[in-house]
This record gives structure tokens, C-alpha cells and sequence, in this order.
């Protein structure tokens, strides 16, 4: 299987005056492979998030490497990612907050679109195929962000990275927003996305329960570290590491 | 059942709050565009040519034929008025127009790309902001010499840096969005998330300091007009008819009063406009 995303001692340390630097991210390497389902397990402020914003480059990486499909794109800058982002896309934690509040879901769906040159009425009935592939009515296209509910909008985010055909989709607490209904919806959604489409995804998670049904391969992180990896239904039956047994037990209790 | 009973009558009072909002809008936008309407049409509506003199009839108090009376060159002031509000207005709108552009764009620019620029950019801000606004001014209308113009560009230097702190503010915050991030994602340019996605998000709180700045600025055109640095004699501008007048305060003061009046009420329109579209605008009014 071919090698997509491959992160070599990826470190982010955020300084500001009169504080220690602080590091986010430590040393963090890993590999995804076409149509492999990473997890990235942790607490809260474990560098997670940080993560996800180094992979799609929303903050600089402070040091390491990042590879997409074998080129280095840790040091490209804006202008020149616009290509990097037709493959890789995020889904956010908040899925109304992903969308700006003065513009339709529709809009915001197509943007990559128009951004790439398609005419209107192309973006329209794109827009209109995506949303039905997410299981939304094309009508949602004309709403805005706080006229639907949170699984909505979240169907639409998906509908959205989904637009330019990524290999790679990250999924940033993808469902933590959400009740535990609309999570399995969500959850159905990417499933079959993954099935249907051969993505590969980067999931990152709090839930181990969700990391074990979904995921392929799990990253514990602590403290900015990888603290263990492997297979879920082992890391979770035989946790190696003191961190990730309470993370385990904190989920049985 | 109480708790319910409560909430209605929290969302009963936020409704009538916003209806009673609505009116008050309405009211003092009607009174703003008449006065932008006496400004435009302000030759039609004059009773007299407020530039002809007429020294037989000098210095007449207010009367049927002459309702503000008459000034030492026997110029009818309800005339001189009339067509001081085009001065006054116009010059203030653009004022506000071109300071409220500028200093969202500075702003905007300076908040999204930060660095040495943005460094820059805000240490001469805080220069403009440490001086008071219209000494400052006076100095550079006195550099550029007297005229309207001089003294729209003297406020203007000055009064920009207002906005940008806003428009930096706002977007700095903004930035860190999620639906920021996802444009980036979306492949969008800074240019596109710029005047795409932050300025229309931010366009609230600039368009209330504008509104509530176009007071201010009527106020201090007039002021530097009044020390002789703006609008010249004989040009019929409020603020100098004022200074033109101010021995005459005790022996006929309506040479004063009418050019104050006009002032003020139009201060006041404008003031109480803008803190009504603040209130208009505030989340916690709209949302309900």
C-alpha cells in the first residue's frame, strides 16, 4: 500500500513573551497509508487539535517533516498549499462555527469549487449531489449556519471537505459537538464514506469506544507525546503504558 | 410551570424592547434623512440669497420676514443656515467615509498578516491616539492652511487610527474562527478571506463608530472652522458663522444662537442615530 501522509518528528512549541515556550506537539511521527483509518487518542490539551492544524498547515510546524505523497510540504506557504488542499481536508469540531455565519451552507460548499474554477451552475448541482451524498435535501444549500441543527451542519462540513475529492480526511473531534444519536449517524456516515470511497482518514478523538470501532491504527498521545500505538482492540485490551490504562479505565467506569 | 411562565415574559419584554428599538430607528433615521435632504436641496429651500447683503436691514432681530434675524451684513440667517448644512453635512460624511475605509482597511491588513507592517502601522496609531484628536488637528490644518478641504484632511489624518485599532481588533479575534480555517482550507486567498469572510463579520461594530463619529465630526469641523482653520469667510458654514458672530453674543445673540441650534440638534440626531443602530445591532436585542 502506498505511503499518503507521512510525519517525521513533528514538534510544535509555542512561545510568547514572558512565558516558558511551550510544546504542544513533541516528537510526534507516524505513517497513513491509502485507505487506513489513523485514530489519535488523548485528554484534553494533550495536542490533538495542534496536531490536526500541523497536518493542514493552519499553524507553521516548529520542527520535522511533513510529507504528502512523498513531497516535503512542511515549509510551503499559503499560495502554493491551495493544490495540497484538493487532497487533504478537515472536518471541524464545531461544525456551526465552521461555517461563516453570513453565508449559506451552499455557499460554503462550493467555495473550493468556484475557487478551482467551476462555473455556477456546475457548482450548483455539485453542491446539490454532495449534500444528497451526505444524506442532506439540496435545500440545505440555501440555509444558513444557524438555521440547522448541529448534526446538519456537520453533514454539511463533511458535504464540504468532500467537494474537491480529497485522498486524506482529517476529522478533528468530528462528533464530540454532537448528541450520542446523531454521533452514530455521523459516524454511519463516514463508515460508509470510507467503504465507498477508499478515503483514508486521520481521527482524532477522545472516545476510545468510537477509536475502536472506526479505526485501523491508534496513536496515545499524552502531553504532546506519543506515549503508545498500535491496534486499538489491543491497546485497549493490554494497555502497555500507565497513561493509557487510565484512559481505558476512565471509559469502563 | 413558573419557570416556563418566566420565560415567556422574558421573550414578551425582549420583544417589545425590540419593537420600541424598531420605532426609535425609524424616528431618528427620519430626522437624519431630512436634515440630508435640507443639505442637498438647500439652495431651493433658502428664503433669501445667503450671500446678499443688505446693510439697511443689518442686525434685525428674529421676525416674520426674517425668522433667525439678521446678521451684521444684513444676510438672512435662516438662509445662511440652510445652505451652511450642505457645508457642514457633506464635508462630515465624506470625512467619516474616507477615516472608516481607510482605517478598516489599515486595520484589516495590518490584524490578518501582523509582522513589521502591522508594528509599524499601530505605533503611529498610538501616536495619533496619545495626542488630544483636535489640537492635533489644528496643527496640521495650520500647516496646510485655511478651507474646508484642509480641514477634512487635517481630521482625517488624525482621526483613522480609531478604526484600524477596531478593524485590527476584530480581526484577530476573527482569525482564529473555524470558518476562517475551513476558507483556507477551501483554497481561498488572504484577499478572498478578507473581503469575503472577516470584513462582512466585523461590519457591525464599524458601521455604530461610524454613525456615532459622524456627531463627533460635524463637532469638530465646526470647531475648526470656529478658530478660523476650516470653512472661510464669506463661505455660510456653521462653525465660522459662529466665530464671525461671537462679539455679538450679549448685544444680538440669535448672530450666535442660529448657527449653535443647527449645530446642535444636528450633533444630537446624529449621536442619538448612532447609539440607536448600536442598540439596533447589539446580539442580545436581535436574538430572541
Amino acid at each position: 500500500m502506498s505511503i499518503l501522509l507521512e510525519a517525521e518528528h513533528l514538534t510544535k512549541i509555542f512561545t510568547q513573551r514572558g512565558k516558558n515556550p511551550f510544546k504542544a506537539v513533541n516528537d510526534v511521527s507516524f505513517t497513513l497509508k491509502k485507505g487506513e483509518t489513523l485514530g489519535i487518542v488523548g485528554e484534553s490539551g494533550s495536542g490533538k487539535s495542534t496536531i490536526a492544524k500541523l497536518l493542514t498547515r493552519l499553524t507553521d510546524i516548529t520542527e520535522g517533516t511533513l510529507k504528502f505523497e512523498g513531497k516535503d510540504i512542511t515549509r510551503l506557504k499559503q499560495s502554493q498549499l491551495k493544490e495540497v488542499y484538493g487532497d487533504i481536508q478537515m472536518v471541524f469540531q464545531n461544525p456551526v462555527g465552521s461555517f461563516d455565519p453570513r453565508r449559506t451552507l451552499g455557499d460554503g460548499i462550493g467555495e473550493s469549487l468556484r475557487n478551482r474554477g467551476m462555473k455556477k451552475a456546475d457548482v450548483e448541482k455539485r453542491v446539490a449531489e454532495l449534500l444528497e451524498q451526505c444524506g442532506l435535501e439540496k435545500e440545505y444549500a440555501k440555509r444558513y449556519p444557524h438555521e440547522v441543527s448541529g448534526g446538519q451542519c456537520q453533514r454539511a462540513a463533511i458535504a464540504r471537505a468532500l467537494a474537491v475529492e480529497p485522498k486524506v480526511l482529517i476529522c478533528d473531534e468530528a462528533t464530540s459537538a454532537l448528541d450520542v444519536t446523531i454521533q452514530k449517524q455521523i459516524m454511519e456516515l463516514l463508515k460508509d464514506l470510507k467503504e465507498k470511497k477508499g478515503l483514508s482518514f486521520i481521527f482524532i478523538c477522545h472516545n476510545l469506544a468510537l477509536v475502536q470501532m472506526f479505526c485501523d491504527r491508534v496513536l496515545v498521545l499524552y502531553e504532546g507525546k506519543v506515549v503508545e500505538s498500535g491496534i486499538p482492540d489491543d491497546i485497549i485490551n493490554e494497555p502497555k503504558e500507565e497513561y493509557t490504562r487510565r484512559l481505558v479505565d476512565a471509559v469502563l467506569s | 410551570m413558573s419557570e416556563k411562565q418566566n420565560k415567556n415574559v422574558t421573550v414578551r419584554v425582549q420583544k417589545i424592547k425590540k419593537n420600541h428599538i424598531k420605532q426609535k430607528l425609524a424616528f431618528f433615521l427620519i430626522l437624519a434623512i431630512g436634515l440630508v435632504v435640507l443639505a442637498v436641496f438647500s439652495e431651493h429651500l433658502c428664503p433669501y440669497d445667503p450671500y446678499a447683503q443688505d446693510l439697511a436691514s443689518a442686525l434685525q432681530p428674529p421676525s416674520l420676514q426674517h425668522p433667525m434675524g439678521t446678521d451684521t451684513y444684513g444676510r438672512d440667517m435662516l438662509s445662511r443656515v440652510i445652505s451652511g448644512a450642505r457645508a457642514s453635512i457633506f464635508s462630515t460624511f465624506i470625512l467619516v467615509a474616507v477615516i472608516s475605509v481607510l482605517g478598516t482597511a489599515v486595520g484589516v491588513c495590518c490584524g490578518y498578516f501582523g509582522g513589521a507592517a502591522d508594528a509599524v502601522m499601530m505605533r503611529i496609531s498610538d501616536v495619533c491616539l496619545a495626542f488630544p484628536g483636535l489640537v492635533f488637528a489644528m496643527a496640521i490644518a495650520a500647516i496646510l492652511g485655511g478651507g474646508i478641504q484642509n480641514a477634512v484632511i487635517a481630521l482625517a489624518v488624525v482621526s483613522w487610527p480609531k478604526y484600524s485599532r477596531i478593524a485590527r481588533g476584530q480581526t484577530l479575534a476573527l482569525k482564529e474562527e473555524p470558518y476562517i480555517h475551513a476558507a483556507i482550507l477551501a483554497g481561498d486567498s488572504s484577499g478572498q478571506i478578507m473581503l469575503r469572510h472577516i470584513l462582512p463579520n466585523m461590519l457591525g461594530p464599524v458601521l455604530v463608530t461610524a454613525m456615532l463619529d459622524i456627531g463627533t465630526m460635524m463637532m469638530e469641523l465646526a470647531g475648526l472652522s470656529f478658530l478660523g482653520l476650516g470653512a472661510q469667510i464669506p463661505m455660510a458654514e456653521w462653525g465660522s458663522m459662529m466665530s464671525s458672530g461671537r462679539s455679538m453674543i450679549q448685544t444680538y445673540p440669535w448672530v450666535v444662537l442660529s448657527p449653535g441650534i443647527a449645530i446642535f440638534i444636528s450633533v444630537a440626531i446624529f449621536n442619538l442615530l448612532g447609539d440607536t443602530v448600536r442598540d439596533y445591532l447589539d446580539p442580545k436585542n436581535s436574538r430572541s
